[in-house]
């Protein structure tokens, strides 16, 4: 398993180059097994992201979900309109035989969801933070996000997950 | 672990079963059903008909079709299929980080007991092989605090049933594009039924405390109102797959 960890740690480095393009304009920062983690967003132990911009909280999947994952082949998205809570599963992502529950960070309504993933859900695994967001939603309690970790945290709850097993 | 053992039973209500308790137990299961009485094809959960079924056929045949909650491929079980199943706890399993790769890691130490000395078993590209030869196809399912790997072996299986199903579009690199038959192989080559069954369950007791349970104290003990996604599709669903090439 360690030496699976260390190629796919390995290929994760590669990305990092992609998260420097000009027009991201989040500072990121590296964790030490090469997930990338940027600043500006919160995230979650069950490793969903959160970017609160004004009334609309955008949310995806984590760099480093996507690496532990596997290449996403299929995703479960739930249509705008319908209320999500925090801690609670909203959709599903399939990879390598088996589908997995992706959490909502915060709670509140979902006003959009990422149409593209339906014909290209490896935008899940080349965009974790970009092109491969999953739904936006209006938060309902804003404070919840300050439950949530930032990225200095987070990436070190990720080394020490990794390291605890 | 709770140890659940079964003869025939329904391939949809070990499903639907299999899914409650993912989504509402607290505990560990393992559930041992010996063949399904009655030929289905089980798809997974983003399986389109068209590009994995023969609909014509499946049609005519009134052949079942059930779409299950966990992800992976499309499989035809009969009789001859027998199905084994973990459902476990985060912490069940000791430094186990709960994704499909290590759980798979996992579970394919799990049964190279089983198969310990006996035709060259691996686990390959996720698939159960001897050789390069398939005789077991995996699926799982992830909840935030929960797992579920489930498998199908081809103990034995009618030539005839693979007939219903297509040469899938996503096959492992190993399959080198051979048909059905060429693919799998029968564990009835290598391993009598209680033999299997008998070593899966002296394998898993050696990682968990086991315990048996019925079925009826499962059902009882059920307060929930829960309502499985695994279900069967329509005529009127598959004829539309079939119109749309879904």
């Amino acid at each position: 398993m360690a030496l699976t960890m260390w190629a796919s740690s390995a290929a994760n480095a590669l990305r990092i180059s992609r998260a420097s393009k000009p027009h991201l304009s989040l500072a990121f920062s590296f964790s030490r097994c090469f997930s990338t983690v940027l600043d500006g967003l919160k995230y979650a132990t069950s490793h969903e992201w959160v970017k609160h911009e004004g009334s609309v909280a955008t949310i995806g999947i984590t760099d480093h979900a996507q690496d532990h994952l596997g290449e996403v082949v299929f995703v479960e998205l739930p249509e705008p309109g319908v209320s999500v809570s925090q801690g609670k599963g909203f959709g599903a992502v399939e990879s390598v035989k088996a589908t997995s529950d992706v959490n909502c960070p915060i709670s509140g309504e979902v006003v959009e969801v990422n149409s593209k993933l339906t014909e290209t859900p490896g935008l899940i695994n080349s965009s974790p933070y970009e092109e491969g967001w999953m739904i936006k939603v209006k938060p309902s309690s804003p404070s919840e996000l300050e439950s949530l970790m930032g990225s200095k945290e987070y990436t070190k709850f990720c080394e020490e997950e990794d390291a605890s097993h | 672990m709770n140890l659940m053992r079964f003869k025939g039973l329904p391939i949809l209500k070990q499903l639907r079963i299999e899914e409650q308790l993912l989504r509402t137990s607290s505990e560990n299961w393992c559930i041992i059903n010996d063949g399904t009485n009655d030929p289905t094809i089980v798809m997974g959960v983003s399986g389109k008909p068209a590009e994995l079924l023969e609909i014509e056929s499946v049609l005519r045949d009134q052949v079942p079709v059930i779409r299950r909650f966990t992800g992976g491929g499309t499989v035809i079980v009969d009789p001859g299929t027998i199905f084994v199943t973990f459902i476990c706890n985060k912490e069940a399993v000791p430094d186990l980080q709960p994704y499909p790769r290590p759980i798979m890691s996992w579970s394919s130490s799990l049964y190279s007991k089983v198969f310990e000395g006996i035709g060259d078993f691996h686990l390959r590209e996720n698939d159960y092989v001897f050789g390069n030869h398939k005789f077991g196809g995996n699926a799982q399912s992830i909840t935030k605090t929960k797992w579920i790997h489930h498998t199908s072996f081809l103990w034995d299986f009618d030539v005839w049933n693979m007939a219903y199903l297509k040469l899938p579009k996503q096959a492992p690199a190993y399959r080198s594009a051979r048909g059905h038959l060429d693919f799998i192989c029968r564990l009835k080559d290598y391993m009598s039924r209680s033999t299997f069954i008998d070593k899966t369950v002296e394998a898993a007791r050696t990682q968990f405390l086991l315990r048996s349970f019925e079925l009826g104290t499962v059902e009882n003990c059920s307060e929930t109102e829960f309502r499985p996604s695994t279900r069967f599709l329509t005529n009127e669903e598959l004829e539309a797959a079939a119109v749309a090439g879904q």
